[in-house]
């Protein structure tokens, strides 16, 4: 070995590095203990760290005054709704891409992921009119149309960087024994790639959790995921910090455990393949 | 060997999603463009009339712009050098051998993950407040003023708020990149005594550098668009020092109802982000075909 570190440089480097991760980390850490305390304690100065009745009534409070599991029941399936829209889209154009590339593929591919750069404010106008028009606004299905559409180029981006993996002779030998395209598809390519798929499927999920512009311009309460649950707390009459570490430690709970599940792939999703 | 007929089920099967993808591009993108020819607003509705460029003299000519455009060069440039400076540093320091890798990792990137309305209250509350918050309390055992950041620097609060969001990204990207370079350089290098300051700046950062570029322009995308946390904290004030520009097209369509005006300003927005995505996408295309 001859990077050998000594045993106190490894301990100093310890101590660092978990000072600077767990700066990094004590918002979140904070708003998870501000969320067990009463309000009254919520804004005490001194704050006072872990001595404090702890107490769940913020909980129960959230949920019963705002009905804070509709917001979670939207959250999941927008979230959800929009990756399976986006599967059945994005699995077929991953594995033509992948598999039977042709001489414009790459350029499709990049074309694709370019619309992912559009500002959204460069569409908020008229989608904002058509949705109006067509009584969209603050529906369930528009807001999946619009998440599906915004995360359609990563889906089928990643999906094909894990395809492209997959060996062609395996699909070669089943399209030889009379496979049909949807049975190669089906029987062939999808269990080969469930692991691929479900990372997929993770990162997409994270993204349309935490979409925070369409879902703040398009919804007001019905299709209101929680994004917008929690931006209600922003005017001054919803000032209770106490409810708004609850709600929000709530909300970003389930997501951080996906996330925390899918770090390796969201360097390959998010820089598009272009770090490794 | 493809054959003809597998070229012709590949194109069914990218159809579709092609189709959507170009429909959900350009209509909107068309639209915007002709309703920012238009004298256009909400509440004098049925009277469009065509005026030309006029919209883009007004948006371009706004005091307001400016100070916009300001404002997102301030925010993207603030979080840019945080992020990419500290995600550096923070991914050198936990590519050293220590104990908790595991845990540590999953706290440094764990703001990544909190959706921008709830990084964006908890920070203005639990933290910024100039009375309650706990960096007021902090300056306070300190002997210090408290800062009332969005009343004092509202900009540098949400420039400090999106940094803390980003960080993590630039951290986990650099790190894995780092964590590429191949371990036989290192050992050269130390076997040849190489203090550390020369490793970095030849070994390391010439491997970096392109990493470094793919999360500055991605970055750039993202904080181009940056919204929820303005509008849960600020609203563009005080005045319309926090107001980016898709903060001021949000707001000169949907609280003005001035469609012609904002659709201009939805356009310039577009021109610089692809002044970004070119670059981005020229990178990609290139990684590609290696």
């Amino acid at each position: 070995m001859a990077r050998a570190h000594s045993v106190q440089r490894k301990t100093a480097t310890t101590v660092a590095c978990w000072l600077v991760g767990l700066v990094i980390f004590f918002p979140i850490l904070w708003m998870a203990i501000t969320s067990f305390k009463t309000e009254l304690e919520a804004v005490n100065i001194p704050p006072s760290f872990l001595a404090f009745d702890w107490t769940i009534e913020n909980y129960e409070i959230v949920q019963e005054r705002s009905n804070y599991l509709r917001f979670v029941g939207n959250s999941i399936l927008l979230a959800v709704g929009s990756t399976l829209v986006g599967l059945l889209f994005a699995i077929p154009a991953a594995w033509a891409m992948a598999f039977a590339p042709g001489k414009r593929t790459k350029d499709l591919l990049l074309w694709m992921l370019s619309t992912k750069m559009m500002p959204p404010v460069g569409a908020l106008i008229p989608i904002y009119l058509l949705f109006r028009d067509f009584g969209l606004l603050d529906s369930r299905g528009g807001l999946i149309a619009v998440l599906f559409l915004l995360n359609l180029p990563i889906l089928i981006w990643m999906l094909f960087t894990y395809f492209k993996e997959i060996p062609g002779e395996i699909l070669e030998a089943a399209r030889m024994d009379g496979a049909t395209l949807w049975r190669e598809i089906v029987y062939v390519l999808t269990p080969m790639a469930i692991p691929g798929i479900a990372s997929t499927v993770l990162l997409n999920i994270i993204l349309a959790w935490n979409e925070a512009f369409w879902t703040l311009n398009l919804t007001t309460s019905d299709a209101a995921p929680l994004t917008v649950f929690i931006a209600s707390y922003s005017s001054p009459e919803g000032l209770f910090w106490a409810k708004l570490s609850a709600a929000s430690t709530l909300a970003i709970a389930p997501i951080l455990v996906l996330g925390w599940f899918s770090q390796k792939q969201l360097v390959r999703g998010l820089t598009f393949g272009a770090v490794k | 060997m493809a054959t003809r007929q597998t070229r012709l089920l590949a194109h069914a099967a990218t159809a579709p999603s092609t189709l959507v993808l170009f429909l959900w591009m350009i209509v909107p993108l068309a639209m915007t463009i002709w309703f920012s020819l238009l004298r256009y607003s909400l509440l004098d509705p049925g009277n469009e009339s065509f005026i030309g460029l006029l919209n883009y003299e007004y948006f371009l000519t706004d005091p307001a712009f400016f100070t916009a455009m300001f404002n997102t060069l301030k925010l993207v440039g603030g979080v840019l050098l945080i992020s990419v400076v500290g995600g550096t540093l923070l991914a050198l320091l936990l590519d050293q051998p220590f104990w908790g890798r595991g845990i540590v990792r999953l706290m440094v990137i764990a703001p990544f993950f909190v959706m921008p309305t709830v990084s964006a209250l908890i920070w203005k509350n639990l933290l910024m407040h100039p009375v309650q918050g706990l960096f007021a309390w902090i300056a306070s055992i300190f002997g210090l003023q408290p800062i009332d950041w969005f009343a004092e620097a509202p900009l540098t609060a949400i420039v400090l708020i999106v940094a803390w969001q980003w960080l993590p990204f630039a951290t986990l990207i650099l790190l894995t990149a780092i964590q590429s370079l191949d371990e036989e350089q290192k050992e050269a290098a130390e076997m040849d005594g190489t203090p550390p300051l020369p490793f970095f700046f030849y070994i390391v950062l010439p491997h970096l550098a392109r990493p470094i570029t793919v999360v500055i322009l991605i970055e750039t995308i993202f904080l181009l668009n940056v919204f929820a946390e303005i509008l849960v904290t600020t609203g563009g004030g005080p005045g319309n020092l926090t107001t980016n520009i898709p903060f001021l097209v949000y707001a000169q369509a949907l609280l003005q109802f001035d469609v012609g005006g904002a659709s201009a300003g939805g356009i310039v927005a577009v021109v610089l982000a692809n002044i970004v995505a070119f670059f981005l996408v020229r990178m990609i295309g290139r990684n590609l075909e290696a």
